[in-house]
């Protein structure tokens, strides 16, 4: 990413990316106006519907942690300059982790123990969905974006048959595994506020929200702190230098996809332990696509993804609140304010620089940080 | 005249024969991109049928104002005359149509057509492509008789040596009725020889009233074939000469902005025992052509060893066995007493642990990861070195540290250790890949290309540094396409062409033209 020295930081990295959202939310106006409906109210509506009712806040970031684990793998394989669509497939495959581990050990083993093992078996699943990728990749040449994709379908495929097949619960009509037993679960917020003597509207945020704050500040240590992560972004950055230094190039990317493949299994956590307590069809919800734009908008550093995934944790929330609303606003309309938040903050990212740049000059002189 | 500044400078041009009239004039040019200011009210006065070079360090905005004449960037200030008419150069067919031809440091030819399509491209000469390709033809074979612009039509471009390639480039500028003709570092690709034919043509376009315009960092060449020479540093021109008056020490010093010593003291040592030795060693590139044949020779200790050659006749890929970036596939090489066989485990990384560095010929591809900070690329290649680093982590400390000492004792600018390494300028940059090898404390340094693309203040403190370290004992393998460079540091010299030895040398009785002639392939010694 360029890496303009013309203004300084604070405009590139705060004033203009708020630009950004603000011409995606009047360019979203103006289509929520040809619809007919009001867009101030329609904007009113989401904020109240994201952030002000009971539990929407709890929502919101019940969204967010999903939004964290899935463009903290996006990035970490950017860092490397691969581009891992497969975030879906890999969190999809991560849930196989968590119920496979779930079924086979909820009646023998305690259920701390239990839960601990399933979010183990999320990384370790979701690796496995990223490794081969990643190996393909590093060994034959075939192209990530391409596998992975594939990959996505093969796990929607693979889920289907094991749940219809395998482990779905014996006499029952719906795609999915029976109950895990009851100690096994990471706690929802509200229930320990409960305990805490709190009173707390009920939602499903979860101890993931904990756990992806956690991941976050582990992912900043590891790319920036580490000598693994020294070499993900030399390699990243190129990938001549890279074999100049020294570095296994294939070894590299082969670890870069299984740590993002286990990043995004972790979003089976946050579903399967911390809301459904069973595995079941579809869970990932596209999650792991939205994780691109996430780390997109976020600039691959967990501070921006953080602040990336509450945007869109607000956006899910708020939006399914405006499908309530408005009879003529359905959640097509949300995806659409989405699209543009994504046009506008990604690939239409430095469109304002140039302006920025011109206003700068003429009204301070010319800035120089070098 | 010493450094006279702009107004003095167009009083030295007019002081020629009053006769000639001026071709180019530019007045007050000045360009700015974003806060860096390219060119600033510059003024060059070029007259009709003369060579006129220009000369400057990089970054002295040479390339930017040859981009304004050729109407590839815009001026924000400032006039173009041609033939004393105001002229709008806006675009580059503007340039074209008004007599302007360009021939770039990187050609721009399609490397499948033959020389002819190529030649003709952009003036095809009539709708269908048969009938042009015999106009173009008729007038091609015309020009290259009276202009001694030898090259074979029928040929393909990627089939042809550099200096043909240039030579329709050339053509190409001449079919499309160019008068006046820049050419960016024309001389960077080619042979002595090849050097000397093209000085040839340009006399001759000179003679046939064509301007030249030529961009060059070689004040010999500047010495031995302009009229008028014009000095640029930090977008301005500092001063113009009429070439038979002034000297490469005074061009050289208006360049930097004081002395500089072009010499170089070589320390009297004695060579001690081989530390490197290469036998038979043969290579295969990736699509099947034998880059290397039977590369044999020795490096000792304390020695410096030139390979000289054109470009391309193998040394890249000799640098990048030796420092094991490529896979060693027949031969053997022993470093430091072990030998490496073909196949085995050899990679960059053993390199370093074998006591070798390497100062690689690309340094934006290879030398430095260019976004990287300063600190980062300060141990590239080191970084597992327990110096910096306590288990998986990296010491943060303690690398600032080591590049605060890096930037101060290499005097790499500006001497910071957060700024990233790709803004820093050619000169710094390779500095500081330089100074990251030194202080590996290495006994075998593969060093390509030391100087290229890196100004003169900074050529003088990379040969210093070299000199330094070959005194301590280090042996040092010197790749270089400058022969200059080559001739000035090594103390013995194997030249190489297409892939093979064609002959060594002493240094101390090498002259320039038998090297040539050997790197053309043409005598075999």
């Amino acid at each position: 990413m360029s890496d303009s020295n013309i203004i300084p930081k604070w405009l590139s990295v705060g004033v203009i990316p708020l630009m950004n959202l603000f011409l995606a939310f009047c360019v979203s106006g103006l289509f929520i106006f040809f619809i007919g409906e009001n867009p101030f109210r329609a904007i009113f509506v989401m904020i109240k519907g994201a952030f002000y009712y009971p539990g929407a806040i709890g929502y919101t970031l019940y969204y967010t942690t999903n939004f964290i684990f899935t463009g903290l793998a996006v990035a970490l394989a950017f860092h490397a300059r691969l581009f891992n669509i497969g975030g879906e497939g890999q969190a999809y495959v991560g849930g196989l982790g968590v119920g496979l581990v779930c079924l086979i050990f909820d009646q023998h083993v305690v259920g701390f123990l239990v839960t601990i093992l399933a979010i183990l078996g999320s990384v370790i699943f979701g690796a496995i969905w990223g490794i081969i990728p990643g190996y393909l990749q590093a060994k034959r040449g075939s192209h990530i974006v391409i596998t992975t994709i594939m990959f996505n379908f093969i796990a929607a495929a693979l889920m289907v048959y094991l749940l219809v097949n395998v482990i779905i619960e014996p006499g029952q009509m719906s795609p999915e595994t029976r109950d895990f037993a009851s100690g096994v679960g990471l706690v929802q917020i509200h229930i320990l506020a409960k305990y805490l003597g709190l009173e707390m509207a009920m939602s499903p945020l979860n101890l993931s929200f904990i756990v992806a704050l956690i991941v976050s500040v582990g992912f900043w240590f590891l790319v920036w702190r580490t000598k693994f992560g020294y070499e993900v972004r030399s390699l990243g950055h190129s990938e001549t230098a890279a074999i100049y230094a020294g570095i296994k190039v294939s070894s590299t990317i082969i670890i870069v996809m299984a740590i993002s493949g286990g990043l995004a299994g972790l979003v089976a956590i946050n579903e399967l332990l911390g809301v459904h307590n069973k595995l079941l069809l579809g869970f990932t919800a596209g999650y792991g696509f939205t994780g691109i734009a996430v780390a997109l908008m976020g600039r691959n550093h967990p501070v921006g993804i953080f602040l990336a995934s509450l945007l869109f944790g607000a956006l899910y929330q708020g939006g399914t609140e405006l499908d309530f609303e408005f009879s003529s606003i359905t959640r097509e309309m949300v995806l659409l304010i989405q699209g543009l938040i994504i046009l506008f903050s990604g690939a239409l990212a430095y469109m304002l620089n140039p302006l920025m740049e011109r206003i700068y000059i003429k009204y301070y002189g010319n800035y120089n940080n070098a | 005249m010493k450094n006279s500044e702009n107004k003095g400078g167009n009083e030295a041009i007019a002081s020629l024969p009053p006769s000639t009239e001026s071709a180019i004039e530019l007045k007050n040019i000045t360009k700015r991109f974003g806060h860096v200011i390219a060119n600033s009210d510059v003024n060059l006065k070029v007259s009709t049928g003369t060579i006129h070079g220009i000369v400057g360090e990089n970054g002295a905005g040479k390339s930017t104002l040859m981009n304004i004449l050729f109407g590839l960037y815009k001026p924000d200030s400032g006039m173009i005359f041609l033939n004393g008419q105001a002229v709008d150069v806006n675009s580059p067919e503007k340039s074209i149509a008004l007599g302007i031809g360009m021939v770039h440091q990187h050609f721009m030819l399609v490397p499948t057509f033959t020389v002819l399509e190529n030649a003709m491209l952009g003036n095809e000469g009539s709708m269908l492509l048969r009938s042009g390709e015999e106009v173009v033809l008729d007038r091609l074979k015309d020009l290259s008789n009276n202009y001694g612009l030898d090259v074979d039509f029928e040929a393909i471009i990627s089939d042809t040596p550099v200096g043909m390639q240039q030579r329709v480039e050339i053509l190409k500028a001449l079919n499309r009725g160019a008068k006046i003709l820049i050419l960016d570092e024309p001389t960077g690709v080619l042979t002595p020889q090849e050097t000397i034919g093209l000085f040839d043509i340009l006399r001759s376009l000179r003679e046939q009233g064509v301007t030249i315009i030529l961009i060059t960092h070689k004040l010999k060449e500047i010495m031995s074939i302009t009229d008028t020479v014009s000095v640029m540093r930090g977008g301005k021109v500092v001063a113009d000469f009429s070439t038979e008056k002034t000297s490469p020490e005074e061009l050289a010093e208006n360049m930097v902005g004081r002395k500089v010593l072009l010499s170089i003291k070589k320390p009297t040592l004695k060579v001690g025992k081989p530390v490197l030795e290469v036998k038979n060693v043969s290579h295969e590139s990736k699509d099947g052509v034998l880059v290397l044949k039977n590369i044999s020779f020795d490096l000792k200790e304390g020695e410096i060893l030139g390979i000289a050659g054109v470009a391309g006749n193998g040394q890249s890929e000799l640098l990048d066995i030796l420092s094991g970036i490529e896979t060693l596939q027949r031969g053997q090489i022993t470093v430091n007493d072990k030998t490496i066989l073909p196949f085995q485990d050899w990679n960059s990384k053993k390199a370093r642990e074998f006591g070798v560095a390497h100062v690689p010929e690309d340094r934006h591809k290879r030398g430095l990861v260019l976004p990287f900070h300063n600190y980062e690329n300060s141990i590239l290649g080191y970084h597992r070195n327990e110096d910096y680093s306590s288990g998986f982590l990296m010491d943060k400390r303690k690398i600032l540290n080591f590049v605060d000492d890096l930037v101060e004792n290499f005097d790499v600018r500006p001497r910071s250790s957060s700024i990233s390494s790709g803004k820093l300028s050619g000169g710094n940059q390779q500095k500081l890949v330089l100074a990251r090898e030194i202080e590996s404390n290495p006994n075998i340094l593969l060093v390509g290309q030391p100087t290229r693309g890196v100004d003169i203040g900074a050529i003088e403190r990379i040969y210093e540094d070299l000199m330094k370290l070959k005194s301590k004992g280090t042996a040092i393998l010197l790749v270089s396409v400058e022969l200059d460079e080559i001739m000035s540091l090594s103390d013995r010299i194997v030249v190489m062409n297409q892939g093979t030895i064609v002959g060594e040398t002493n240094s101390s009785n090498a002259t320039e033209l038998d090297l040539g002639k050997m790197m053309s392939g043409l005598e075999q010694v």
